[in-house]
């Protein structure tokens, strides 16, 4: 991930031009992605030390309390996630821009990884805390709906279609799956369900070092979700770019072929 | 606009009065599902609450609403399988047509469908299940709201897919997770409406089904033509 | 208590994220070594 060493097969800019800048390595780093990401590592560190263990067990759920140090920043890179991809659909649908639609998908596909994981966490947490892996609770039932619907998502944007069909309906599709995230957020309070409701309200006692640790889980999952946003994001351009390049060069290869003379090749 | 909605729908129900399709395959498959459901739910376990019942008469509302979604799933797939050969959507924005009209009218004729196949599934789920029927004016009910919302919602998601070769396995994926509040209302009302029994509130999950083809019907008109613009 | 809990829920959750961001991070490698310098970077 070192940002200043430059690709050894890409050739140096000349000394005679003054604005020629640096060539794009061969990966998917950059100075942001490298801070980005140390920045995230050095929190989740501190997440483990802290929530593994400095602070104690909590009174009723015991150890198994330490997973919501996972579980609830999850939830965030999820809604954050989600929440980029509605954002970045709206701008698409105004402005038909590459960028907004690539970020839309590029997000989507990580607020995927992180409801996979919170799915997860909070099932083991279940187990030991209510006793089952799951529960057919609104907040539960409505969040496995909408990880299926974000996968459909996922899925509508490797239709075969012209990318500007595709990217639109994608949009479309990106804009009302957030109805969803919506009603996950609020289930708790429109069905009085078994999941508890806001962990953080002021009648529910926390520990001064339990909450240090979720703060430091938080900005350690919303630091990562950035660093993959970034990497994801550049991935979902190089992609495109080799699209792009193939199909120039079936382009060229049609030409020529139609062209015996070869006048007409591409340079 | 209504009377572009009138000709489009006339249009599929044409279309579906010359080929058969719905009649002699999706029908057919409704039914098979209602009597796989008998085979896989062995029918002889009894659940005793209240009143001694079989598994099967519990969990019919449920049954009888899947089974309605997996054919309303065929029949939507067909709805848009009339249009993607040779580029069919393409020209019918070409001819001018309201995508309001279009989207409106597709949903009436595959609602017409559906409602013909609900009535058959119905008679078939109360001889093979043997249920009661206390409230016939809210199953009705239950039944056209449920309808309103699975072509609304089915058409429009459906709609997203079309014209892609892997429509047929898409359309399940996008349509089935936006209707699980939909077979979750009609389920439960459903329920009030068979066995009226204390405690669940039959006509408030019937009213949610409203509200959910009202807000479907709305992001839809905003939606389709967007969608058509070059399907 | 519970820490067989604890651990498979931080293993798997932790481990998947890191096993995402290895297959993004190859991905960028493979695309980009197909893509000439230029072209690589949407911003520059």
């Amino acid at each position: 991930m070192t940002t200043t060493n430059s690709s050894p097969t890409a050739p140096k800019p000349s000394d005679d031009d003054p604005l020629a800048k640096p060539l794009a390595p061969a990966h998917t780093g950059s100075a942001l992605t490298f801070r980005l990401g140390l920045a995230a590592a050095i929190f989740m560190g501190a997440m483990l030390v802290f929530g593994l263990v400095i602070s104690g067990p909590e009174i009723n759920q015991r150890d198994s309390a330490r997973l919501l140090y996972i579980h609830l920043p999850s939830v965030a890179a999820t809604y954050l996630g989600f929440l980029v991809t509605l954002v970045g659909s709206v701008i698409y649908l105004r402005t038909k821009s590459l960028f907004w639609d690539m970020l839309a998908g590029a997000s989507a596909e990580i607020g995927v990884v992180f409801c996979a994981g919170l799915l997860f966490s909070g099932a083991v947490w279940g187990k030991p805390t209510w006793g089952v892996y799951w529960q057919w609770d609104p907040r539960l039932t409505s969040t496995a709906v909408m990880f299926v619907m974000y996968l459909g998502y996922l899925a509508l944007r490797r239709m075969d279609l012209p990318p500007d069909v595709r990217s639109r309906r994608a949009a479309i599709l990106g804009i009302a799956s957030f109805a969803n995230v919506i009603v996950v957020h609020y289930s708790v309070q429109w069905w009085r369900g078994l999941h508890q409701g806001r962990t953080l309200g002021v009648d529910t006692q926390i520990d001064g070092l339990m909450l240090f640790s979720l703060f430091l889980g938080l900005v350690a999952f919303v630091l990562t979700f950035a660093w993959l946003l970034v990497h994801r994001f550049r991935v979902a351009w190089l992609s495109h770019q080799v699209e792009e390049l193939g199909l120039a060069r079936a382009l060229a290869e049609r030409r020529a072929e139609t062209d015996p003379t070869g006048r007409g090749r591409t340079p | 606009m209504v009377h572009d909605i009138w000709l489009m729908a006339s249009k599929d129900l044409k279309v579906e009065f010359v080929s058969r399709v719905v009649a002699s395959q999706i029908v057919p498959f409704g039914l098979l599902i209602l009597i796989l459901f008998g085979l896989g739910l062995s029918p002889d376990l009894v659940v005793v609450g209240d009143e001694r019942r079989s598994v099967l008469e519990e969990v019919a509302p449920g049954l009888f609403w899947i089974a309605v979604l997996l054919s309303a799933l065929m029949a939507l797939g067909r709805a848009f399988a009339i249009e993607a050969e040779d580029g069919n959507l393409d020209a019918l924005r070409m001819a001018g047509m309201d995508p309001m009209g279009v989207f409106l009218g597709k949903s009436l004729a595959v609602a017409a469908q559906l409602l013909v196949l609900e009535v058959i599934l119905g008679l078939g789920a109360f001889v093979l299940f043997g249920v009661p029927l206390a409230n016939p004016v809210l199953l009705v009910m239950t039944a056209l709201f449920a309808t309103v919302c699975i072509t609304l919602a089915g058409t429009l998601y459906a709609s997203l897919a079309a014209g892609s070769t892997s429509r047929d396995t898409l359309v399940p994926l996008l349509v089935l997770p936006v209707l699980a509040p939909v077979l979750l209302g009609a389920t439960l009302a459903t329920r009030d409406a068979l066995f009226a029994d204390p405690g669940v509130l039959g006509w408030s999950w019937a009213l949610l089904l409203v509200v959910f083809a009202l807000l479907y019907l709305g992001l839809g008109m905003l939606a389709f033509g967007p969608i058509l613009e070059d399907a | 208590m519970y820490w067989e809990y604890v651990i498979v829920g931080y293993v798997v959750v932790l481990g998947g994220l890191g096993l995402y961001s290895a297959a993004i991070l190859r991905q960028g490698r493979n695309l980009s070594r197909r893509v000439p310098p230029e072209k690589r970077r949407f911003l520059d």
